[in-house]
């Protein structure tokens, strides 16, 4: 089954970080993906540039709205995400909370929906 | 059993939480076994009175169960061919419903012991583990466990539909969790079933009443679970905690419905049976050497129904132990507690000492009205009304507030 793992942290945090830090954490990350990826369960993944630089688009009544800024204000921002493979909730579970920035931030876990196979 | 229609229904209520866990497990859907199970009960009150109460009526539930459920997947694989969808899941679960035999005690077993996980899955909110734990191992009907939460049936129903979609769409995994993992799920159940007895201690009089019957679920639930993780004490700890709890139940609330405090009861009306059967848990549980905080707990409380009078009362041990239980549960309301303790057997200028370091619980009215009963023995009655007001302004359960009035009004008199 196929899991999006949704990364949610404070940017400032990341900001915050001495070089030595911000290195650490990218090797952590690199560390992660590479486990995740011999375990064969790595279906996709990328980090985002800053919050800063989001757009979001409505269109109502036909005409296109551009507003500067993510669709909703958050303490935490989504930040980047993996797309899994994992027989079963707990499974995802367990590659969810070694994403590096479980520790400070959170993970969300969204199931796939699957259209065409099974129920 | 005297009449088949009650044979029924105790079939159905005794058994269906083990009935129900080998149906999910077989078809790999709440909705679809709690179907089975009713067809299965239709069936039984058709037939029973006809055919006589079979010999093995669990076995015979599940038998006719099954082969509901297989009447039911084929009618909807008929609909799905003559549809044009895939066909194919429904068709691999009969070839295995088919190969299915009888029951051992052993699957039964292990079916609840799935069962149990999967309800207390930490991907659930509690209420919804509470619900969906009453509702298939604890086998209430969802009228039921509606009222005894105080919750319109629809709400209720609905946050037990979207638990199921959750287990079947996020596939939350039904099986005993790895050995790693097994301490804090087993903590979860544990938890779920403590607050479903709190949720019905809690309760003492009048609207309340409705509620009571959930100490009793908890205690069945505390037995089930013993019964199949019979090596974790905080298990037999908890069963031992909840038995010695509810074992005065009929002293602690008066004829007017008042909470009546564990010194004031009439100690001749705690339950012998269940206070004996909770100390010997606790000794049990205990001697396998793995204390916990229910097992703490439990012997607290059984020091308690050990004294026959308030003066008997152990007060050295249960601070003692209230001590053990801050090491491992760090809580200000167990300092409370621990000041308590040391007020009744070292003085009670001891526990007013202790209670005046604690600092997390000035808007906790248990503290103020402790503080206040402290005051009160001390002959400080002009500062024992001054507590009491403020544990007044606190207190929402009505109970508990007329107990606090009453206190109020004795202190008041006095000076």
């Amino acid at each position: 089954m196929r899991y999006l793992c949704l990364i949610y942290a404070e940017e400032t945090i990341q900001e915050q970080m001495t070089p030595e830090e911000q290195g650490a954490l990218f090797g952590a990350y690199g560390t992660f993906t590479e486990e995740l990826e011999k375990s064969g369960s790595m279906l996709g993944g990328e980090a985002l540039q800053p919050i800063a630089t989001a757009t979001t688009v409505q269109v109502r009544n036909g005409n296109t709205i551009t507003i500067d800024g993510p669709f909703a204000e958050t303490k935490e921002q989504l930040g980047g995400f993996y797309m899994i493979e994992a027989k079963d909730l707990d499974e995802a579970v367990a590659w969810a909370a070694k994403i590096p920035s479980a520790a400070m931030g959170s993970i969300e876990i969204r199931p796939i929906m699957e259209f065409g196979e099974g129920h | 059993m005297n009449s088949t229609p009650a044979a029924v229904e105790w079939a159905f209520r005794e058994q269906s939480g083990k009935i129900l866990a080998t149906l999910i497990r077989f078809l790999g859907d709440f909705d679809k076994a709690e179907e089975a199970l009713q067809d299965a009960m239709a069936t039984a009150l058709e037939r029973w009175p006809v055919d006589g109460v079979p010999d093995n009526p669990p076995a015979w539930i599940t038998t006719v169960a099954r082969r509901k459920a297989i009447d039911r997947i084929r009618r909807d694989q008929l609909r799905v061919e003559k549809y044009g969808i895939l066909g194919e899941l429904a068709s691999s679960n009969i070839d295995e419903l088919d190969m299915f035999e009888e029951p051992t005690a052993s699957a039964l077993h292990d079916d609840r012991l799935r069962l149990i996980f999967t309800c207390c899955h930490p991907a659930l909110s509690v209420e919804a583990q509470v619900a969906l734990t009453l509702r298939t191992l604890g086998g209430l009907t969802v009228p039921e466990i509606a009222r005894a939460f105080l919750l319109p049936v629809p709400t209720l129903a609905q946050r037990l539909v979207r638990a199921k979609r959750k287990i079947r769409d996020a596939r939350i995994p039904y099986r005993v969790p790895p050995d790693h993992m097994l301490p804090q799920r087993i903590k979860a159940v544990l938890t779920v079933v403590y607050l479903i007895f709190n949720e019905g201690y809690t309760a003492t009089s009048g609207a309340d009443l409705v509620r009571r019957p959930l100490c009793r679920n908890a205690i069945s639930l505390g037995r089930v679970i013993c019964e199949i993780m019979p090596d974790e004490p905080e298990a037999i700890g908890l069963l031992a905690l909840m038995l010695l709890h509810d074992s005065r139940r009929d002293a602690r609330v008066g004829s007017k419905g008042e909470l009546i405090i564990l010194e004031d009861q009439d100690r001749e009306r705690w339950d012998q049976a269940q206070i004996s059967e909770g100390r010997i848990l606790v000794k049990r549980a205990l001697l396998m050497r793995r204390p916990g905080p229910y097992q703490i707990q439990a012997a607290i409380t059984a020091l308690h129904a050990e004294a026959s009078l308030p003066a008997e009362t152990n007060w050295l041990e249960i601070e003692g132990l209230y001590a053990t239980l801050a090491k491992m549960n760090p809580s200000p309301v167990v300092e409370l507690n621990r000041a308590v303790a040391a007020a009744m057997s070292r003085g009670i200028q001891q526990g007013l000492n202790l209670m005046d370091q604690i600092s997390e619980l000035g808007d906790y009215h248990l503290f103020h009205s402790a503080r206040a009963d402290l005051l009160r023995r001390s002959g400080k009655n002009s500062e024992a009304a001054i507590a009491y007001l403020r544990a007044l302004e606190l207190a929402e359960n009505q109970t508990e507030v007329d107990y606090l009035r009453l206190r109020l009004r004795e202190v008041s008199q006095a000076d």
